[in-house]
């Protein structure tokens, strides 16, 4: 009786978490072609916030811990930065959860953009504090809205593991 | 007493706040990890051991993973060139035009300048040795404008090293391992570079902010720039060599005064890591910094010293540094240039 079968992290924690940070990788390759270079969107959020919804977790934050500090190697920038990013961005998913169960795809994509949004802004002052300077709105808009777009291998990943361990359904 | 007769066996933490829990460790383990961190003194120390094994480990992968989009951005290269190539040829044509007159010119400017030097005895900066790199990873966030470029410590890459594209000053090297590089941009939230205004020789520090024109902060004098000055770095400092070329001034949409970067006139794929050694690394800090120590207050006894005499002892040992200086009238190392004899110049 696969139902019964509860579910394992590796399936919807480490599996989707190699996906996040091979596209990482690969968005961060240099490429140009015809003046036009690849865009950042941070992979991470996706999981951050499809975790959050799909269950709470003990394995999850320290899971986002690690992706988050692989980013900030990764991209050279303050080490934990990501991290902490991330880990807000899931608290606020994890805190509103009850509010988006049985939400349509619209309710849950904004949701999604105001859990971006709130990584974005902490990034923002944490980095303010940090370098004591300005980091530009336009960039940062251009990233929430390269991240934003993302949604749909979110709400992949919502349906695949959201009712896959019968225990919290 | 079984196991289901036990109080507490019953009691069951509930999974929504044993995640909260484990979500307020992680959110403290990232803070501690987050303040610890000294990325933004740009010291050789401060990059740790965890950046540099990352980086070591990194630039391989990235280097394989980089190559199929370098052959795509090559052959659309090719194909816009193809397609170009008349009005290319037209457009270089007109460029060689110019190109000769101005060649005439720095030829004349050349010959004029090195008599001057030799006039001055001026000490001009020596060549300085450099390394090509290829960039194998491109980060261009809103918080972290870095590239790694594949070759590091064993082509004496120093942290500290200016990098620089065929157009233009990149950044500066903030983290060297076996084979990698880490390299700050000048869009980096934490770049600082001081910089000079070509025309009227004005000072300027450039800070990054994450997007692609970095600003021009602490301008001063009336009237110091213009849109589209040249932009090149004021050597201030001593951390840049004096006079790579930065880019052109604008004025941002936020009236601030931004530069366009010479370097992104074209995609940054190879880059120049400079071998430059600034001030601090040349000369010795420790023996720059030590005080001799004061020669002990000779106790005078009555009738043993005269007035005029020198006194005995420690205090009375010669100064090297005067002990070394020529006498008047000797030739000087460095002797004072002689104003040329009348003609002498024609």
């Amino acid at each position: 009786m696969s139902g019964a079968r509860p579910l394992e992290p590796w399936r919807w924690l480490g599996v989707p978490m190699l996906y996040a940070l091979i596209a990482t990788l690969i968005f961060g390759i240099p490429f140009h072609a015809f003046g036009f270079q690849l865009p950042q969107p941070v992979f991470p959020m996706v999981l951050a916030f499809a975790w959050a919804v799909i269950r709470p977790s003990i394995l999850a934050p320290f899971a986002i811990l690690a992706m988050g500090l692989l980013l900030d190697l990764f991209w050279g920038g303050p080490l934990g930065l990501w991290a902490l990013c991330l880990l807000l961005a899931y608290g606020v998913a994890l805190a509103g959860r009850s509010m988006m169960a049985g939400q349509n795809l619209a309710i849950l994509w904004a949701w999604y953009a105001l859990v971006t949004g709130t990584a974005m802004v902490a990034g923002y002052l944490f980095v303010l504090l940090d370098s004591r300077s300005a980091p530009g709105l336009f960039a940062i808009a251009w990233q929430f809205l390269a991240t934003i777009v993302l949604y749909p291998f979110a709400q992949r990943l919502i349906d695949l593991f959201e009712d896959a361990d019968v225990r919290f359904r | 007493m079984s196991f289901r007769d036990n109080p507490l066996g019953e009691l069951k933490v509930p999974l929504t706040w044993a995640a909260a829990i484990a979500l307020i460790v992680a959110v403290v383990a990232a803070t501690a990890i987050l303040l610890s961190d000294r990325r933004e003194t740009f010291k050789a120390e401060a990059y740790g051991a965890t950046r540099r094994a990352s980086d070591t480990y990194l630039a391989p992968v990235a280097d394989v993973l980089a190559a199929p989009g370098r052959w795509t951005g090559q052959g659309a290269d090719s194909v816009r060139d193809y397609f170009g190539a008349a009005s290319a040829n037209h457009d270089l044509k007109a460029e060689l035009r110019e190109m000769k007159q101005w060649r005439d010119v720095a030829i004349a400017l050349k010959d004029e300048n090195e008599r001057y030097r030799a006039l001055l005895g001026l000490k001009t900066d020596p060549p300085i040795p450099m390394v090509g790199a290829r960039i194998v990873t491109d980060s261009h966030g809103p918080f972290a404008d870095t590239r790694l470029a594949n070759t590091g410590r064993e082509h004496g890459v120093k942290v500290g090293n200016p990098v620089m594209s065929e157009n233009g000053l990149v950044g500066r090297v903030i983290g060297v391992t076996d084979g990698a590089s880490r390299v700050l941009l000048l869009t980096d939230i934490a770049s600082r570079t001081p910089i000079m205004i070509d025309r009227t020789n004005a000072r300027a520090i450039l800070t990054g902010d994450g997007g692609p024109n970095p600003r021009l902060d602490y301008l001063r004098g009336r009237d110091p720039i213009r849109e589209g000055d040249r932009l090149l770095t004021s050597g201030d400092g001593g951390v840049l060599p004096r006079g790579l070329p930065v880019g052109t001034a604008v004025k941002g949409l936020d009236g601030r005064w931004r530069a366009v970067l010479a370097a992104d006139a074209a995609p940054i794929d190879f880059v120049r890591i400079l071998l430059f050694q600034d001030f601090t690394q040349v000369v010795n800090q420790k023996a720059l910094s030590e005080t001799p120590a004061p020669p002990p207050t000779p106790v005078p006894t009555s009738g043993s010293l005269k007035a005029d005499e020198p006194a005995a002892g420690p205090a009375a040992a010669p100064n090297p540094a005067v002990a070394k200086a020529p006498p008047p009238g000797a030739a000087s190392p460095n002797p004072r240039p002689k104003p040329p004899a009348a003609g002498a110049a024609r």
